[in-house]
């Protein structure tokens, strides 16, 4: 790469030698420290991470996709059965179809950006083309699949034209068929979420209305297993670039990684959140991922740190319900109760748009001497401060209460009864019911 | 059924014997069975009947002897028993089958199947799934990831790259395209000729960087064997030809003694070779002195010896190479030398052998022998690989350490610095010793890695040492936790008061375990009062006579004359009092003082006498946050050193954070700067290296899994089969098309 040699023969002239002797540069611990402060400091101060705000919505969102092959396109589907096509970079709408008659409940792209597929409330499965019809034609799906029960949710194949939709059962579908070419049910009258694993193509998991959470493999003709939790996850995402690792968004306010090899425990439970979480989405670089909470805030949670590194908020976003992490990795689109998508940068004091070499190289400095310092009692603080309502805050006290009483109950129980009878669980062991072959 | 087959038997019964009669009766007769069949209420099923006797009689319509009777299995197996051919034992098997009257077990139920096929499924796809663990594992640990992740190199391209949809137009552009192209020799240079190219197809996106790479190093490696070789044919000196010619012969003769050993083939070839050049030299006159150059030395050798030596070099010669020995020709020497400047063939072949450990040494271009033992050489090359900035760097560390070490060499922990020294020594004592002749870099790496080891059993041991007083951090959640509060940051001023709300707290948390001691004193906590009750408490006659300095078996008159000896000795100084004072001292040291940076003079009148004025005092004078309380705050007849002073203390790091194992691991990574101001460029931009980078714009794309796990049927081919040269693979596709033309002759054949 060009930007790899630092000495552009360009440049010569401007070139002064410099003498590198660590005598000559006295106290760099104590300089590099000073650096680091103002760098923390200068984080939290650039940390604006609200972009903009579409608005046009006459209900509450239920749910959002990106565009397939397109950063600048997505699409939403309302409460009232609206779905809307919008343009991230001009911040506006750029088609409204009335597809369904109540919720919309999922919308999912075709692999090749082509069209696009929405389920709803009246029982049909609409596929759309991406392309808004001639002036004065009028819009209507390409196809209308007609099911037995609602759907409550969809995804399609990662490189196939195969997409799977789940309700009363999960159900494979070939897009050439009306009637689906395979379902899955296991005891569980209905589903809320299937995933198709984007990289391993043929898993899928979904989550289910008992409290579970079932693997299934569309080459076989039964589901793989299921681990039943203690209460009910509402959505999940698997990571797309670590194959057999996927979060769970539960009712308990946590989410939970696992990995399908060993699921009878999480591999991380991530608790921040103060109410239900609705959704999840990971990075397209399966670093982080993004959850959506009826509290009101999105969180960032790296994939295997039991805690967030940034919570976003704003005064007037209510129940946040969908939630979703841009294909660039640079922004992160999240739908709420009151009729707005917002747009916030996945990396709040990050610079938008080209840099300079020099700003980059800076930018790098900076963040390394942050992580370098990251331990000192100062850098520390500043780095983890974070502002949040003071409902949010006084519900966070409360819970810490609660789990605080609870622990010290089990205590006690565990004191006064027969040593072994009561067993020290952990905090991963303690959500998973049962594991369901 | 059983009924049924009896009306039917009974039906045909009835015809066969019908047929015989007039059709009156049969007529009759039908109707008698029609009103018969009424009577029973349901309706049968109308069979068909066979009314003629005809030549093809169906199936279904035939009747046994025996219907309705239960078949037994020796009705089906009875000729068993009779055939020579069957064993004895299925015959065995087949009466204890008949005897036995147990029933089959039931098949298991739904539920129970379906978990087994659960089961199986599940064990499957875990297992298929697990392939990604090293690809996963890999990712994690690895310094940078660049997305999106199968991403074209960015840069400059190449013409042909970016005009591939160009397409020749005129006559004249035909004609030199084809001559061109039809040779399949690359035109200018190209990234990697044809063949590369099919090959690396063949690979999978690691392999085909690292093959890359090594096809770069074999290039760059054959342009600095060419170099060399012009460069030294360009050399005049005959001498200097001479004695390489010499010393290849050497060389040669070495070679081949071996090469008789390990292969006789080769050998008998360079024997023909050399046989050859022996017939060459007797046919030619060229080292028979029959020349010019030899005419005129022969004129001289009557008084010149080197000239007679010099003919007489030329009948040696001349009788070495027409022996019937083993000894190689001149021609040899030259067939060599030309050797050099081609190209050797396998830079362009297909990769044989793969070493996964260390791709580099693949090449065998370098002037050592395979034989030559592996761990020297892979050594010598790390050397050598150490670029000067990197040395000078080492230099600048070792300065520094040295220097830092000067400065601390009051601190405990540098006393291992000596010790270490002492090891140094011995390690360079040792490997003079073992390795004299090798060249001085090797010995610098080999101390170098010594050294390291026996610095990190040192560290090792230190921690093993510290451990017991450290507490690492057990909180991790703690640190993984966010602070979060009310308070909104704006600007850097918000950042600052944040600073002191937080402040107090982490301030207080040192003096906790005092408390205890606090109570015990149970001081009241106003100060002004605390201060009155001091001096109450330290009166003279109660501090001398409750302190039990000697045990108390000592009769009293003992201690009675103990204490007015005591009394005697201290009689003329007051220690309490010193030691008040003493305390009070300290206490105000402690206390941060006020700086005052007031400029008399600046702004106004300045001058003898002349005071700034209020206001200007009051401004520039700085008044520095107030330490922590003191640790013997309560305790008034201890005083607790308190060197570490607090304002700096709230900086420093109270807890050994997690990954590291011990302090001077912490110190060191904390030591070691990373800014432009103490590191080269290039330092920096490695040291600065961000773990994820992404291209503005590009969507990443999850992972695919055919660019990262290979098939299985090109993974059991094993190393040779991994990668496959395009026309290796165009070979066996031809010898399948031709199988599969023979088939369809074949099938024609049969056909017709």
């Amino acid at each position: 790469e060009a930007s790899d040699f630092c000495l552009y023969w360009k440049w010569r002239h401007l070139y002064v030698p410099r003498n590198y002797d660590p005598t000559l540069h006295p106290f760099e611990v104590p300089r590099e420290y000073t650096r680091a402060l103002n760098a923390t400091k200068l984080e939290r101060v650039f940390a604006k991470p609200f972009v903009a705000s579409l608005d046009g919505h006459r209900d509450g969102i239920s749910c959002i996709t990106k565009h397939a092959k397109s950063l600048s396109t997505i699409i939403s589907g309302a409460c009232d059965g609206e779905v809307k096509v919008w343009n991230l970079p001009r911040q506006e709408c750029l088609r409204t179809v009335q597809a369904h008659e109540g919720f919309v409940r999922g919308i999912c792209s075709r692999f090749c950006g082509t069209s696009f597929f929405t389920v709803g409330d009246d029982k049909t499965i609409k596929q759309w083309n991406w392309e808004a019809p001639g002036y004065g034609v009028r819009e209507e799906p390409i196809n209308t699949i007609l099911g037995k029960a609602v759907f409550t949710g969809i995804d399609h194949h990662q490189r196939e034209g195969t997409f799977v939709t789940c309700g009363q059962t999960v159900d494979i579908w070939d897009e050439q068929r009306s009637s689906p070419i395979r379902s899955f049910s296991w005891g569980v009258d209905s589903f809320s979420c299937v995933r198709y694993n984007p990289v391993e193509t043929e898993l899928l998991a979904s989550c289910a209305s008992d409290r579970s959470v079932v693997l299934y493999d569309t080459r076989e003709s039964a589901p793989l297993r299921k681990v039943i939790m203690q209460l009910r996850s509402n959505t999940l995402c698997w990571n797309p670039m670590e194959a057999y690792y996927f979060t769970c968004a539960n009712e308990d306010y946590n989410l939970y990684t696992y990995d399908i090899r060993h699921l009878d425990v999480p591999v991380t439970v991530h608790m921040d959140h103060v109410s239900a979480v609705l959704d999840v989405d990971y990075s397209p670089t399966g670093r982080e991922f993004v959850s959506a909470s009826f509290d009101k805030t999105i969180r960032i949670f790296p994939k295997d740190k039991g805690h967030s590194r940034e919570v976003y908020h704003t005064k007037r976003m209510q129940h946040v319900i969908c939630v979703r992490w841009s294909a660039d990795n640079k922004y992160v689109l999240s739908g709420s109760d009151e009729m707005n998508i917002r747009l916030w940068k996945a990396n709040a004091s990050e610079k938008l748009g080209l840099l300079s070499a020099r700003e980059k190289a800076a930018t790098h400095y900076n963040k390394k001497l942050i992580e370098k310092f990251q331990h000192h009692p100062q850098v520390r603080r500043i780095a983890r401060h974070r502002h949040l309502p003071g409902d949010i805050l006084k519900q966070k006290r409360e819970l810490r209460e609660m789990r605080e009483a609870q622990r010290r109950k089990e205590q006690n129980v565990r004191k006064h009864s027969k040593p072994g009878s009561v067993p020290l669980l952990t905090e991963k062991e303690k959500h998973v019911v049962a594991v369901v072959e | 059924m059983a009924p049924d087959e009896e009306e039917l038997s009974i039906n045909e019964q009835a015809i066969s014997a019908s047929e015989d009669e007039g059709s009156d009766d049969e007529r009759k007769h039908k109707k008698l069975l029609e009103a018969i069949g009424s009577m029973g209420g349901r309706k049968r099923k109308k069979q068909n009947e066979r009314s003629e006797a005809s030549v093809q009689v169906s199936e279904y319509f035939v009747n046994a002897e025996g219907t309705g009777d239960k078949v037994n299995l020796s009705d089906l197996l009875g000729t068993v028993e009779k055939t020579s051919g069957a064993s004895n034992k299925t015959k065995k098997q087949l009466r204890n089958l008949q005897s036995s009257k147990e029933t089959l077990e039931l098949p298991l139920n739904k539920q129970q199947t379906e978990k087994i096929q659960r089961g199986i499924a599940y064990e499957k796809t875990t297992a298929e799934v697990s392939c990604w663990k090293n690809i996963i594992l890999q990712n994690q640990k690895a310094e940078q990831m660049v997305f999106p992740l199968n991403q074209e190199s960015s840069g400059p391209k190449r013409v042909e790259q970016v005009v591939a949809g160009w397409k020749v137009q005129t006559p004249l552009e035909q004609e030199i395209f084809r001559l061109l192209h039809g040779s399949r020799q690359p035109v200018n240079d190209p990234v990697l000729t044809p063949v590369e190219e099919q090959s690396l197809k063949a690979m999978s996106l690691e392999e085909a960087k690292i093959r890359r790479a090594e096809l770069q190093k074999a290039r760059a490696l054959q342009s600095y064997y060419e170099a060399k070789a012009k460069r030294e044919k360009k050399i005049k000196s005959k001498k200097y030809h001479k004695v390489q010619n010499k010393a290849k012969r050497k060389d040669f003769l070495k070679q081949f003694d071996e090469m008789v050993k390990t292969n006789p083939e080769g050998a008998l070839e360079e024997l023909k070779k050399m046989e050859l050049s022996r017939m060459e030299e007797r046919m030619s006159l060229k080292h028979q002195n029959s020349g010019k150059w030899a005419k005129s030395k022969a004129i001289m050798a009557k008084y010149d010896d080197s000239a007679r030596k010099a003919m007489q070099e030329q009948l040696q010669m001349n009788k070495d190479l027409t022996q019937k020995m083993v000894v190689p020709s001149d021609d040899e020497h030259e067939s060599i030398e030309e050797g050099l400047e081609t190209v050797p063939d396998f830079v362009n072949d297909p990769e044989t052998v793969i070493d996964p450990v260390n791709p580099w040494m693949r090449g065998q271009l370098t002037h050592e022998e395979p034989e030559v033992s592996c761990v020297t050489a892979e050594e010598v090359q790390t050397a050598e690989e150490e670029n000067e900035e990197e040395e000078i760097i080492g230099e600048f560390e070792r300065k520094r350490k040295l220097r830092q070490a000067d400065e601390e060499d009051l601190i405990p922990t540098e006393e291992e610095q000596p010790a270490s020294e002492v090891v140094e020594e011995d390690v360079v004592e040792v490997s003079d010793k073992e390795e004299e002749d090798e060249d001085e870099e090797e010995d610098v790496s080999e101390f170098n890695t010594l050294f390291r080891l026996m610095r990190s059993e040192k560290t090792r041991e230190g921690s093993n040492q510290t451990r017991g007083g450290l507490n690492t951090a057990g909180e991790e959640d703690e640190e993984g936790l966010l602070s979060e509060g009310q308070i909104r940051v704006r600007s850097i001023e918000d950042l600052e008061v944040l600073d002191e709300v937080v402040e107090p707290r982490a301030i207080e948390e040192p003096s906790a375990p005092q408390t205890a001691a606090a109570e015990a004193t149970s001081e009241p906590p106003h100060k002004k009062k605390r201060e009155i009750n001091l001096k109450e408490v330290l009166t003279k006659e109660a501090k001398a006579v409750r302190l039990p300095f000697l045990p108390t078996v000592v009769d009293e008159e003992e201690r009675d004359e103990q204490i007015s000896i005591i009394k005697e000795a201290f009689a003329g100084d007051d220690v309490i009092s010193d030691f008040i004072k003493d305390k009070s001292r300290q206490e105000a040291a402690g206390r941060p003082a006020v700086v005052d940076l007031t400029l008399p003079g600046w702004g106004e009148w300045g001058g003898v006498g002349l005071k700034p004025p209020r206001w200007k005092r009051k401004r520039f004078r700085i008044k520095t946050a107030p330490p922590p309380p003191r640790q013997d705050q309560k305790l008034p007849d201890v005083i607790i050193s308190e060197k570490r002073t607090a304002s700096v203390a709230s900086h420093q790091v109270s807890q050994l954070p997690f990954p590291f194992q011990n302090t001077a691991q912490f110190e060191s990574s904390i030591r070691t700067p990373i800014g432009s101001t103490w590191n080269t460029q290039t330092v920096v931009k490695n040291m600065t290296k961000p773990k994820v980078v992404t291209k503005l714009g590009a969507i990443i794309e999850p992972m695919v899994k055919e660019d990262f796990i290979k098939s299985k049927t090109t993974a059991a081919g094993g190393k040779g089969a991994a990668i496959m040269l395009g026309e290796n693979r165009r070979a066996k596709e031809g010898t399948k098309r031709s199988a599969e033309k023979h088939r369809g002759r074949r099938s024609q054949k049969r056909k017709k």
